[in-house]
């Protein structure tokens, strides 16, 4: 029978499908396994944005590889009772999204404000003279910024 | 607490969310430039999964499954306000409707995720940092266009002029507005209203575009209790022409 510590180094192969360097684990939405005496697997999972169309992709490929590593028993739960939010990044994972060419979320703390929302270190020259273009991008949890000092576009992963 | 109060303001605010969210769908491919037609496509696809949320909280309360109540009411059962279901027009309108629903929709979750309830506290908790990006959106471009060319201005005050009354129907008082007050549920939409009529003056103050008074105005009631414009029900019949012809259908 696996540990838990061996299920959260399973789901570490289960990547983001938008950004396939960061895993679920770095993403931050797993939120807790639970291991039942019997061997029954509970996974808890939140999502990023309520309406992310690749949370049920990623519970899939979660299912996919708990089955793939033998366990027969088990559920996938989605909730919202420890919601996500970009601290809950790990630092692993922003410097994967950094590498990635992704500017990760500045992590913040207490209430999040607007200021905070635009602003963004450029990932490709790290200058801070940057403006935000628009809050939507290719994907819900990513807004488009422009540098003004190497003249990109780049994209932000969303502080939330 | 009765039931019937918490359920009549989860359908208010998923029916808001999901109408919206559709209308805000039209944009997509139409856009009058692609971060604008990206723009609303995200936060139609943000609306579609706040209206989830609540619909699934509904379903926990022993309502319908989420797709069969998104899907098979029909306009007279749907609680959103007469704002979110009037057509697309032009993007000037889409554009103020966006900012006006969308300042008021950030009150009311952050308000909500204080709820004594704690199922809505939960998810108004999670929705309330989505809903901020919809509100630097609407604000953003509301002070660009609203302060931009004689045109610009002129467009963005008669889309104004035009959505107010309606956009004050957001906060139709509800039958049972008392009893969730005193429950410490929801704090009441005369309160979410003055201070969202702080928020926006305070946006519309940084620009060439006239608030006007609005005591003066008549605000357009009934869409929390069923009383909808013409434009509701073909949306309805558009919404749900997949799964009436196959409730099964994946898509």
């Amino acid at each position: 029978m696996q540990t838990v510590e061996q299920i959260r180094e399973f789901l570490e192969e289960v990547k983001d499908p938008e950004i396939p360097v960061l895993s679920l684990n770095d993403l931050g939405v797993i939120t807790g396994i639970e291991l039942n005496p019997d061997g029954f697997v509970t996974v808890r999972m939140t999502p990023t944005f309520a309406g992310c169309p690749a949370m049920d992709y990623m519970r899939a490929e979660v299912e996919q590889s708990l089955r793939k590593h033998g366990i027969k028993a088990f559920e996938v739960v989605m909730s919202f009772d420890e919601p996500w939010n970009s601290n809950k990044l790990s630092e692993k994972g922003r410097q994967a999204l950094k590498d990635f060419g992704l500017a990760p979320p500045q992590p913040y703390q207490g209430i999040l404000d607007l200021e905070i929302l635009e602003y963004a270190t450029c990932p490709n020259c790290q200058s801070q003279n940057t403006e935000m273009r628009t809050p939507f991008g290719p994907t819900l949890c990513r807004s488009m910024h422009y540098c003004n000092d190497c003249r990109q576009m780049f994209e932000q992963f969303k502080p939330l | 607490m009765q039931d019937l109060a918490i359920k009549d303001l989860l359908y208010k605010l998923a029916d808001d969310q999901l109408i919206l969210g559709h209308r805000n769908s039209e944009w997509t491919g139409m856009g009058p430039m692609l971060e604008e037609d990206i723009a609303f496509s995200s936060m139609a696809q943000d609306k579609l999964g706040h209206s989830l949320a609540f619909y699934s909280l509904l379903h926990e309360l022993g309502e319908g499954e989420p797709d069969t109540v998104a899907f098979m009411r029909n306009a007279d059962q749907f609680h959103n306000c007469q704002l979110t279901e009037l057509p697309i027009g032009e993007y000037d309108f889409s554009l103020i409707r966006h900012f006006l629903f969308d300042n008021a929709e950030s009150l009311r979750f952050e308000s909500l995720s204080q709820s004594s309830h704690e199922g809505i506290a939960r998810i108004a908790t999670k929705l309330k940092g989505e809903v901020k990006y919809h509100v630097l959106h609407g604000n953003t471009m509301v002070k660009q266009l609203g302060s931009a060319t004689e045109e610009s201005i002129s467009r963005l005050q008669q889309a104004l002029d035009y959505a107010l009354p309606y956009a004050l129907g957001i906060f139709e008082p509800s039958k049972y507005e008392q009893e969730l007050i005193d429950a410490g549920v929801y704090v009441g939409e005369t309160s979410i209203q003055a201070e969202w009529e702080n928020r926006i003056s305070a946006v519309l103050a940084k620009t060439s575009l006239k608030l006007p008074d609005l005591a003066s105005l008549t605000p357009v009631y009934g869409g929390r209790y069923g009383q909808h414009t013409e434009h509701l029900q073909p949306l309805l019949d558009e919404m749900a022409e997949v799964f009436k012809l196959d409730p099964t259908a994946e898509w």
